[in-house]
């Protein structure tokens, strides 16, 4: 379907995998961010479909189970006109005793241009984009990186505040376990905002101080600063040991509430990647009132993803 | 008969202060006379020439593991053996680190006859130091110690059982035999993949918490201590080892320590690479604790450097951070990496080089070897120490392919090793 609206490749644009946030530029993020709202635009909020990826396929290769970000990059390939191959490791020749490298070698020898790859340990899309010819995006590495959900996340506070620079952004959680953690720490940094770490210390290293990050134990006592919250999920399955004495303790001490609501800055964000453990790190009254912009963020996520397919195309055709 | 002499080069021993030019005469396998007047030399003695070479005690390697028997896709003694003696070892003391485990006469019997078959370094065997590697009974180390073992470990595994570790301390006191723990905390250790820092911390990969460390060799030389037995720690590779050994040294406590070639100047940024080849055990730590480590090398506070020789099949290293497994071949880069790491900056001369790699070993493995003297075996090492090379993995003897200085330009390159008066290894 043609579109009145056009859209230019950037120029400066010279990455051929997206893998992390951290190595990116400011400039960078901001060329990713600004193609995500033109696409959109153009898409009529990612409802029509375009024609600028025809004849190219994504596969996406998920070793971890996943149900948003897969349907998310399937639906951001096809808005674009690309076919999609889909991977998961259940019942896969992975199962079987094959290494995930051979396995992304076999998917790409059948003719793909990028591969979209989730996997339990951090680095794995690193290793696959030194073992592959063509793209490999990141969407999720175990704790590491989720570079898409960081910039759907950045999307979503800059349509509403208009800039991210200048915004006092609060990560609340499990920072330890968490990829979309790390992305939105790089990438809110580099558009200038301040960022602030905040849970229990068995989740919240103190390192982060050391790298310049506010690192606070009292969502109460940071709440007043706060124009975003991000409540990121406790990952119960990542965990050897539980970090906490109790759930209860944790929602006590962390779940954003109703009367935290009230006690927060006018219109302050309440943002989680999802999903979300209702009851844990945010009660449903909360999750589903008027602060709450967690649906945007899913439908900002696709987006963001052709943004990240087109970009990533253009630099395999240069 | 049989006669040698190395003539023209850097007789460098330092088990008797010896750093000069000589002539060093080996008949029948013995050392038979340094700088020995023409008159001495056998008609028909064969005749290296060392000009500009240093020559020097083979290396003695503390902890190798050679996987053979049950591993022989990683490793087998032979491609072991070669491996050592292409980087200068002329001993090496093998782990039981192999399937199924030495922890019986017989298995000890059977290492020291493939060893014998490979004909080419010196292997002593440490058999298990309890039954089935279990960290449960006892080993019999009596009868382990009278079939040819020379120490006692369950390495790679440390010792989590603190009475037993405690009563085989006491107990080997008779058979005046070391005991080797490998210094980690398993509940401590858990899961993790690299040295707990912030460059873990930025990758979400699990750490390995130097505390784990120091806190076991805090209970191994405790024991040591309070039982007067022969204790090993090693390798370490932080500075709270190092401290805490720094003092119950100077308390007189008869504990030695190693580490390795490659904890010596690699960090863990390394791993910001995600690349397996950096994944070994210690894990490659922070910047402090490597100059911590090469200070500690230069005082004599750690007195060995092994060669953490922990070789792993190809496949099994080409996989992801989680599932490739610790390990890397070293036995093939330990004197060059010191050479270009450690002697070239000025942290060691080349004759505590040679100690911390030859004699210091053969002492604490209480074998006869590291020395150079009349009477000794002619276990020797000749090396130019101004040659410069890159390490091409995939061209190691060793089975294993995998290593972190894979790539990286070295110093100081072994052109012959000799054991027993034999040359058993030369290069072209």
């Amino acid at each position: 379907m043609s579109t009145a609206e056009t859209i230019e490749y950037p120029a400066n644009w010279t990455r051929r995998h997206l893998l992390d946030l951290e190595s990116l530029s400011s400039e960078e993020i901001v060329i990713l961010l600004d193609t995500a709202d033109k696409l959109k635009r153009m898409t009529d909020g990612c409802r029509r479909k375009l024609s600028l990826l025809t004849g190219l396929t994504c596969a996406n290769l998920f070793f971890e189970n996943s149900t948003r970000t897969r349907n998310s990059f399937s639906l951001a390939a096809k808005r674009l006109g690309a076919d999609t191959v889909e991977f998961s490791s259940a019942g896969s020749s992975v199962a079987k005793g094959e290494s995930f490298v051979d396995t992304a070698k076999t998917i790409e020898s059948m003719g793909v241009d990028w591969v979209v790859t989730r996997h339990s340990t951090p680095g794995t899309p690193h290793l696959l984009s030194r073992e592959l010819d063509c793209s490999v995006l990141n969407a999720g590495d175990g704790p590491h990186e989720h570079p898409t959900q960081g910039l759907l996340d950045m999307l979503t506070i800059r349509q509403h505040r208009g800039q991210i620079a200048g915004l006092t952004v609060a990560l609340v959680g499990d920072i330890a376990h968490s990829r979309t953690a790390r992305s939105n720490i790089w990438g809110l940094k580099k558009l200038g905002a301040h960022v602030i770490i905040c849970g229990p210390p068995t989740l919240v290293s103190q390192r982060w101080s050391e790298l310049g990050f506010e690192v606070s134990y009292s969502l109460d006592e940071i709440l007043p600063r706060c124009d975003v919250l991000n409540l990121l999920r406790i990952q119960f399955e990542r965990q050897s040991a539980r970090p906490f004495p109790s759930v209860q303790e944790y929602a006590a001490l962390y779940a954003m509430t109703g009367d935290r609501v009230r006690r927060s800055k006018d219109g302050i964000l309440i943002m989680a990647p999802g999903p979300i453990n209702r009851g844990v790190e945010i009660t449903p009254e909360v999750a589903d009132g008027p602060h709450s912009v967690i649906l945007e963020q899913v439908n900002n996520g696709i987006a963001v993803r052709m943004a990240a397919l087109w970009l990533l195309a253009g630099k395999q055709e240069v | 008969m049989t006669a040698l002499l190395i003539e023209n080069g850097r007789l460098v021993d330092p088990s008797v202060g010896w750093d000069g030019p000589a002539r060093l005469l080996v008949v029948d396998g013995i050392v038979a006379a340094i700088d020995p007047s023409d008159g001495d030399i056998p008609q028909g003695a064969d005749r290296i020439d060392a000009s500009g070479q240093i020559v020097a005690p083979g290396l003695v390697d503390l902890a190798a593991e050679l996987r053979d028997p049950g591993r022989e896709e990683d490793e087998s003694i032979q491609t072991g053996s070669d491996a050592a003696l292409a980087g200068g070892y002329t001993s090496v003391l093998c782990s039981a680190s192999t399937s199924p485990v030495i922890d019986t006469p017989a298995a000890v019997e059977l290492v020291r006859q493939k060893s014998a078959q490979a004909s080419g370094v010196r292997v002593h065997v440490i058999a298990c130091l309890s039954k089935g590697r279990e960290a449960d009974q006892m080993a019999e180390l009596g009868l382990l110690s009278d079939a040819g073992a020379v120490a006692f470990s369950d390495a790679p595994y440390p010792m989590p059982n603190d009475a037993l570790l405690k009563r085989a301390l006491e107990y080997c006191r008779m058979l005046n035999k070391p005991i080797f723990d490998r210094p980690e905390v398993p509940v401590l250790a858990s899961s993790g993949v690299m040295h707990d820092g912030q460059v873990s911390l930025v990758l979400g990969l699990r750490g390995l918490p130097t505390e784990a460390e120091d806190l076991a060799v805090a209970r191994d030389v405790r024991l040591a201590e309070a039982t007067g037995g022969w204790l090993h720690v090693g390798p370490v590779s932080t500075m709270g080892s190092i401290d805490l050994l720094r003092r119950v040294k100077s308390r007189g406590v008869q504990v030695t320590a190693s580490s390795c070639p490659h904890n010596l100047f690699l960090t863990d940024s390394e791993l910001r690479s995600y690349d397996s080849r950096f994944k070994v055990h210690p894990p490659l730590r922070s910047p402090r604790h490597v100059e911590a480590l090469r200070l500690a090398i230069a005082d004599g506070t750690i007195d060995a450097i092994v060669s953490g020789h922990m070789p792993r099949a190809t496949e099994k290293k080409s996989n992801d951070l989680d599932r490739a497994p610790f390990g890397a071949a070293a036995l093939e880069t330990s004197l060059s990496s010191v050479a270009t790491f450690m002697v070239r900056p000025g942290h060691l001369t080349w004759a505590d080089a040679i100690d911390r790699l030859s004699t210091a070993p053969a002492r604490i493995a209480g074998i006869n070897a590291g020395g150079l003297s009349v009477g000794q075996a002619g276990d020797i090492v000749i090396f130019d120490p101004s040659a410069q090379w890159t390490v091409d993995g995939s061209k190691f003897r060793s089975r294993c392919k995998s290593s972190p200085l894979d790539g990286k330009q070295l110093e100081a390159l072994v052109t012959r090793t000799i054991v027993g008066g034999q040359v058993k290894f030369a290069r072209s």
